[in-house]
């Protein structure tokens, strides 16, 4: 080809011409038009397992140490009625605080990192595992109470044997939807310097880089679905009463 | 966006430092002697967060409700509506905003597109579950008054299942003020500007935007509150004081 015609040819396809050759050479991840690159991907997904993990310890202590305040406040509520206003609002409040506004109230207090996350997370939790519980034991028909005391059970006994085993459905609903919750608001304890998926989204330039963030919302998704999984089962597990009536 | 972590350890924030940097302008020490904080960029900044939170839950309601009291109200699409409830709750905020910045874009329109993401599940749900929860009987007994089907749904379904309509819209609102925080993300500047770049507003930024941001959500939710009262029918009222 007589180099006339291909400056002719260059300068009739323009830009895309030059713009397509840079797409060539340019490896996946530096492309802005690629939304995700499998490439990058497979060679790096070794990165997310450390933040995976702290992603799981995370929501696992916020949890726990959510249902176990909300439990003894919910069990606190359900032997003295007058308790119930104050914690219900009490909990309101710390539920509508945005988690990342309390990631930094805490600040001045617990200072940066995972314990400051955890607190947040976990006060976040309290309002739903307090409402579902309270309001599975207020469920509970009187008449299987009275029943239960006819037999010769004790206030203890008919919680711990009755009630709160029927209200199971209902505190394994609260507990699904915080776990889920939390998997979801953990991705935010990157700004309170608690590590988890959220590193992997915002830290260190991944911010404009669709792949990371894709992978990293991914494995939050799954984890939530996974804890929501687990959850199912455990109630499945713990009120064989339940599917015996079904048979 | 860089994080601030690199150099000495700021000093530890204050809650005083907080409130003196909400109410005067002050000189910035990292920024070159930029003026930041003050009650004029405080009130510019909440404008801004309140304005995308509103957009967002306005776009969310326009999409939720309708399909919501619909399907509520024909009994059908349960899966769906409860489905979508449960699936709204798993995505994560950080990630659906940072996404929405790198693949599409930012700015206010994509922004709140995002947020609206957001609210939709809750209000449909809610809506749904509110208007379904409705006893048969009462609707049966507005049908045998010659009630249309619109009617039943507009004064007798609608009324009866404000509770758990408002909750949801509670929540969506919550979440939505909530992400709204991370929005300098995608390049609005809310509240959570001063939270997010710490290396321009210092640790009183910081926590003086942590203090706004939590009594702006709360003080929306008080508003909802007022609303829902206002939108609770006279008759219900009564029956529950």
């Amino acid at each position: 080809m007589p180099s006339g015609s291909l400056i002719a040819a260059v300068g009739e396809v323009g830009k895309g011409f030059i713009h397509e050759r840079s797409s060539e050479t340019l490896p996946c991840q530096a492309r802005s038009d690629e939304l995700f690159c499998f490439d990058w991907a497979k060679d790096h997904i070794d990165r997310y397992a450390t933040p995976t993990v702290q992603h799981l310890e995370l929501v696992a202590i916020s949890v726990l140490a959510g249902f176990a305040i909300a439990f003894a406040l919910s069990l606190l509520a359900h032997r003295r009625p007058w308790l119930r206003p104050p914690l219900l609002a009490g909990t309101g409040v710390l539920y509508t605080i945005p988690s990342i506004a309390f990631f930094f109230l805490l600040l001045p207090i617990t200072g940066r990192g995972r314990e400051t996350a955890i607190i947040a997370l976990s006060a976040y939790t309290l309002q739903i595992i307090y409402r579902n519980t309270t309001s599975g034991l207020a469920n509970v028909p009187a008449s299987v109470k009275d029943a239960a005391r006819g037999m010769g059970l004790s206030e203890r006994q008919v919680l711990w044997k009755v009630e709160l085993p029927l209200a199971t459905p209902e505190i394994v609903a609260g507990l699904r939807i915080a776990t889920v919750s939390t998997v979801a608001i953990a991705t935010l304890a990157v700004f309170a310097g608690g590590g988890g998926l959220g590193t992997q989204i915002y830290g260190g330039g991944n911010l404009n880089f669709a792949t990371s963030i894709i992978i990293a919302g991914g494995i939050a998704i799954l984890m939530a679905l996974t804890f929501d999984a687990v959850l199912l089962l455990v109630q499945w597990l713990a009120t064989p009463w339940r599917r015996a009536a079904h048979e | 966006m860089p994080l601030a972590q690199l150099g000495a350890a700021p000093p530890l924030a204050s809650f005083g430092g907080a409130v003196e940097f909400i109410f005067t302008p002050q000189t910035s020490n990292v920024t070159g002697g930029k003026t930041v904080g003050g009650f004029s960029q405080v009130v510019e900044l909440t404008l801004t967060q309140l304005q995308v939170t509103v957009l967002a839950l306005a776009l969310a309601l326009v999409v939720a409700l309708p399909i919501g009291l619909y399907l509520g109200h024909r009994g059908i699409g349960e899966f769906f509506a409860i489905g979508l409830g449960n699936a709204g709750r798993a995505i994560p905020e950080l990630a659906l905003i940072a996404l929405m910045a790198a693949a599409i874009g930012v700015g206010v329109l994509n922004l709140t597109i995002a947020l609206a993401v957001l609210g939709v599940p809750p209000i449909l749900t809610n809506a749904y579950v509110g208007v379904r929860q409705v006893d048969r009987a009462t609707v049966d007994a507005a049908r045998g008054m010659g009630m249309s089907g619109f009617e039943v749904l507009r004064r007798v379904e609608v009324p009866l299942a404000i509770p758990t309509l408002f909750a949801g819209i509670r929540g969506a609102t919550i979440a939505i003020v909530a992400t709204a925080t991370i929005a300098p993300l995608a390049g609005v500047l809310t509240l959570g500007d001063f939270i997010i770049n710490e290396n321009v507003y210092g640790e009183d930024g910081v926590l003086a935007g942590a203090i706004l941001v939590a009594l702006l959500a709360l003080a929306l939710e008080f508003a909802l509150a007022g609303l829902q009262r206002l939108f609770t029918s006279r008759g219900l009222k009564v029956s529950t004081a």
